[in-house]
């Protein structure tokens, strides 16, 4: 169980000089922000985690366990460290470098006090280099786990509003579809579909491709799936926004659409479920002023 | 229940399940139809699964072959009332009962019969009357 309670007495003695080399090869750095973050904000982290970490190794805790109760305050500050600067647009090497540039200044100091005894600088030198990595490492993985959890979130929203089922008239649904199908969708806007079939009583389903942009053979296989389950259902389907690109594109492929009505617009495939459920527009011969 | 009781009403005969269907009762039921629709010279058949709430690919085989003995025989088959999930795992199942009609409720499936059927009587008669009427309406007004 590597420890560095040498380092902790050393921090102690040092702290202002330390903390000034450390700045100052912050400021130096290529990876420096300065706008992005003022240099006294810098500072108070700076200083924050020098203690914390100090603190940390003068309970004499395992360097190599980050995760344990000893390592808690830094974990906890390098997180919210991290989660903020993401907030500011941080990279994750520019957050992480932010705690591998603090071996220089200490390294420099534990070279000075321990020159005369060769194995323990070594000792020191390792047990402080493995803590600084796996705290370096940390700070990148908050910062990756914050993205994902917002990527999540995302995807979780868009598949919500996209599955809209908007009913035309008594009797005709639209379902527009708005970007690609995949069958995790497909899944969904079955669901969705049937499920307003059920509340509305609708006959006819309009599935308009419009926001589609692309139609290949797997895409057109879960479009058929749709109208089949819609089928079974007894409500008929129509296919329409299909854009001339489209059409040829599925033609190429030889994608058969089977006997399922298409129409290139909404208003073409609106028009015949009107005359399928024996509606019909016309024009009011008194138009308003 | 061992068996599934097979209404017969004028020429329709009506099949209500109301129990999950097992291998053995939808076997049954095939049998029992098949000689129903000659003895009782049915003209069409209305299969209510309403209460059906787990398919398998047999029983979806089944209700495909019911479906295609009846037209055989020369009487119409009309499936009502499949739930949103089972329609799914039909598809999924690749069994999208092409050769089926379907209509969402009994009312909606005896229309369906009526007017293929062509009777002339009740609702039948006005709905599909309804379906020509308006659009040469329209015609004649413009």
């Amino acid at each position: 169980m590597p420890v560095a309670t040498k380092t902790a007495d050393l921090i102690q003695k040092y702290e202002g000089e330390i903390l000034q080399d450390w700045m100052q090869a912050q400021m130096m750095a290529v990876t420096s922000r300065p706008d992005l973050m003022q240099k006294a904000e810098l500072e108070e982290q700076s200083r924050v985690l020098l203690q914390n970490l100090a603190q940390g190794l003068r309970s004499g805790a395992d360097v190599a366990d980050i995760k344990g109760a000893a390592w808690q305050e830094v974990r906890d500050f390098l997180g919210s460290v991290s989660q903020s600067r993401a907030r500011q647009g941080f990279s994750p090497s520019e957050t992480a470098t932010f705690v591998f540039s603090l071996k220089e200044p200490i390294f420099a100091r534990l070279q000075r006090e321990l020159a005369k005894d060769g194995s323990a600088l070594a000792a020191e030198l390792w047990a402080l280099t493995v803590l600084l990595d796996k705290l370096g490492l940390y700070t990148t993985e908050v910062y990756q786990k914050g993205r994902e959890e917002v990527i999540a979130r995302q995807q979780r929203n868009m598949l919500e509003l996209s599955t809209p089922v908007v009913e035309l008239w008594e009797g005709i649904l639209a379902l527009p579809l708005i970007g690609t199908l995949d069958s995790e969708r497909t899944q969904l806007v079955m669901e969705a579909l049937l499920t307003r079939i059920v509340e509305t009583g609708a006959s006819i389903a309009i599935i308009d491709i419009t926001g589609v942009p692309t139609v290949d053979t797997l895409v057109a296989q879960h479009l058929l799936k749709t109208v089949a389950a819609a089928r079974l259902m007894g409500a008929d389907c129509l296919i329409s926004g299909i854009r001339p690109q489209i059409a040829q594109t599925i033609v190429h492929l030889g994608v058969d659409l089977g006997d399922v009505t298409s129409k290139a617009t909404l208003s073409g495939a609106f028009a015949v479920a009107l005359q399928r459920s024996g509606l019909s527009i016309t024009r009011s011969s008194h138009r308003p002023a | 229940m061992d068996r599934i009781p097979i209404l017969k009403m004028g020429d329709y005969l009506l099949v209500t399940v109301q129990v999950d269907m097992h291998d053995r009762l939808a076997m049954t039921l095939q049998e029992d139809l098949a000689e129903r629709i000659v003895k009782a010279r049915a003209r069409a058949v209305l299969i209510d699964i309403s209460a059906l709430e787990v398919v398998d690919s047999f029983i979806g085989r089944m209700l495909g072959s019911i479906a295609a003995i009846a037209r055989v025989l020369d009487a119409e088959t009309v499936v009502v009332g499949m739930r949103p999930a089972v329609a799914i795992t039909l598809v999924e199942l690749g069994l999208a009962l092409p050769g089926v009609r379907t209509a969402l409720n009994v009312e909606k499936g005896m229309e369906i019969l009526r007017r293929s059927l062509g009777h002339s009587e009740g609702n039948g008669n006005g709905a599909a009357a309804e379906s020509v009427a308006p659009p040469s309406e329209a015609d004649a007004e413009r």
